[in-house]
């Protein structure tokens, strides 16, 4: 089984697999947070949240790579902060392709958990509170599970951008075997050289196989959850 | 005093203006579509901010403006039975019935599940998810939600509204019982005079955001002028009685009220059993002497206590019979003719058909 691929790629794909799940579970909190604040919030500057959370859909992939680079590259502001205070640097980490992942992806998990926070029934909210359930409780034993549906929806898309992320990756840690080379990054790579027609036709195969799969788990999560939130 | 309202509310162009006090075992607020019930409840509940005014429940202040007073509503302790249940999808009827507890101060945890259970009947509904329960069986699961998280006060927003009348009667005894049990107050928005002839003990009038009459039952329903509209023809006065024996032969029940026996369609109630009748004024006709060779059944001898105008050409007719307050709805016209005043005596005729056998409410305590 591990001769099918090469230590290389097997890296590649183990790298892949652990960027896209930091990235997804690392923008979960702050994705219901953002969902809730854009579908429920009445403040200041809301729209200016929404086209900010939205943008990295219709930006370049490559401009927001770059964006990542001059703010959080070791000598960009938030960059050199972390690093001088922390010690945590993101250019050309594997930390660095999870914070690109997890910002491609942010606005469809966002969307997609908006949308589920859009279809609950307030109404039963406020039944909730009426039978003593303090506001946290409500959304812990109320909203949360009613909206679950959407959560799961949002992480598996987050999940699937993030596997398949490759502009604003490249452009902010590079394409380093071992450090930063994801699957898309190391099929790019293949092509580029003379006899990687193989690689890069198996690397393809393995990416398959793992977005058919994320979405079968998802289906079935979806299901399982749906069946019981189903409106009664 | 357990319920104690007076608030000021706009919502558009809707102003709510109403002030009222209650000490009945289940008020009802009665009023057209529009007139400001549910707003009401759901100030009390909790779920509308009032600009003006104060609550109290039981002693006890829930809003009051003037001292920046707002009790949030999970803090009120006020059961709430919505018109469409609002039960919680993703819970089954067990859970659904014991949300509320898990927020209730152990110490006032009073009422047991298996009691609850026992009073709605719905022991073999506990596993079952609500998506899969009818109407009437949500209702049920919905009041006993509500009364498992030891409300002070149960408001009910047209809790029947939304079931057909086989549902209807299917929740009907346990309304009635949870009031005959006092153990909590209860608050039902209705726009329906027989749920309330049978329900109410205290009935608040609404109409166009305003307070057009309240006190209790008996007296409010005898006032059919007090209606919206003027002269609504279900009103009618409310008396109670009990069985006094049933005439198989006929397939027939005669009660005994203070006014006189009354002969009604066979019920199934045993002898003895006490009952709530309501007789609408437009079913009672007047005579001076006594009829004699008549079809209808149903004859009590009475006084005039008062006659008041109603609208066009009809006059409302309050009476006095031994007691029982009667009101009947003739023209302008027989008044005249008959030279009906106060003080005068005379007897009501009730065609047997005029008892409605939706306000039939059992009672408990009837008069000996």
């Amino acid at each position: 089984m591990t001769d099918w691929l090469s230590p290389e790629e097997w890296t590649a794909v183990r790298l892949s697999l652990k960027v896209a799940f930091v990235a997804m579970t690392a923008s979960l909190v702050p994705g219901i947070a953002i969902a809730f604040a854009l579908e429920r919030g009445r403040f200041w500057g809301r729209q200016a949240l929404d086209v900010i959370v939205h943008l990295p859909l219709v930006l370049p992939p490559v401009v927001v790579g770059w964006f990542l680079l001059i703010g959080f590259g070791r000598r960009g502001p938030v960059g050199s902060f972390l690093a001088e205070q922390f010690g945590i640097v993101l250019s050309f980490r594997w930390t660095g392709a999870a914070l690109a992942c997890a910002i491609m992806g942010f606005p469809l998990l966002v969307r997609a958990i908006r949308l589920s926070i859009a279809s609950v029934d307030r109404r039963l909210e406020d039944a909730a509170g009426t039978l003593g359930a303090h506001p946290a409780w409500v959304f812990a034993v109320v909203t949360l599970p009613l909206i679950l549906p959407g959560i799961i929806a949002g992480m598996v898309l987050s999940f699937a951008k993030a596997m398949g992320e490759f502009g604003a990756t490249i452009t902010f840690v590079s394409n380093i075997p071992g450090e930063t080379q994801t699957i898309p990054t190391a099929i790019y790579a293949y092509t580029q050289v003379p006899g990687g027609d193989g690689g890069a036709m198996r690397l393809t195969l393995v990416s398959i196989a793992i977005s058919i799969a994320a979405l079968w788990c998802s289906e079935w999560l979806a299901r399982r959850v749906g069946r019981q939130v189903r409106a009664s | 005093m357990i319920l104690d309202v007076d608030i000021r509310h706009e919502q558009g162009a809707f102003v709510l203006e109403a002030s009222f006090q209650s000490n009945g075992k289940l008020t009802a607020l009665f009023g057209p579509s529009g007139s400001g019930k549910t707003t009401i409840v759901n100030a009390i509940g909790g779920l509308v901010r009032l600009d003006h005014g104060r609550i109290h429940v039981q002693e006890q202040v829930l809003v009051d403006t003037e001292k920046y007073i707002f009790v949030p509503k999970h803090r009120r302790r006020i059961g709430y039975v919505f018109q469409e249940g609002r039960l919680f999808p993703h819970l089954n009827v067990r859970q659904n019935l014991l949300f509320g507890r898990w927020f209730t101060p152990r110490r006032d945890r009073k009422t047991r599940f298996d009691d609850v259970v026992d009073l709605l009947g719905i022991g073999r509904l506990l596993e079952r998810r609500p998506s899969t329960l009818s109407g009437g069986e949500k209702q049920r699961v919905a009041i006993g939600r509500a009364l498992l998280a030891d409300p002070r006060l149960l408001l009910m927003d047209e809790p029947l509204a939304s079931l057909d009348d086989a549902r209807k009667a299917e929740i009907f005894p346990y309304i009635e019982r949870l009031r005959d049990e006092g153990r909590v107050p209860i608050v039902l928005v209705s726009h329906s005079v027989a749920e309330i002839a049978r329900l109410a003990t205290f009935v608040v009038l609404l109409s166009e955001g305003r307070v057009t009459a309240s006190g209790p039952a008996a007296d409010v329903l005898r006032h059919p002028h007090l209606f919206v509209p003027p002269g609504l023809a279900e009103a009618g006065a409310l008396i109670e009685a009990r069985i006094l024996r049933h005439e198989d032969s006929f397939g027939l029940t005669v009660l005994q009220a203070k006014a006189g026996p009354l002969t009604v369609p066979r019920l199934m109630q045993p002898i003895g059993a006490g009952l709530r009748v309501r007789l609408r004024a437009r079913d009672i006709m007047l005579s001076l002497q006594e009829p004699v060779g008549m079809s209808a059944l149903n004859v009590l001898p009475g006084h005039i206590s008062s006659i008041e105008s109603a609208e066009g050409a009809s006059v409302d007719v309050q009476l006095d019979c031994s007691g029982d307050a009667l009101v009947a709805r003739v023209t302008r016209k027989s008044v005249e003719e008959l030279g009906l005043k106060p003080g005068l005596a005379i007897y009501a005729i009730i065609k047997s058909i005029a008892f409605d056998p939706e306000a039939l409410g059992a009672v408990k305590s009837p008069h000996p």
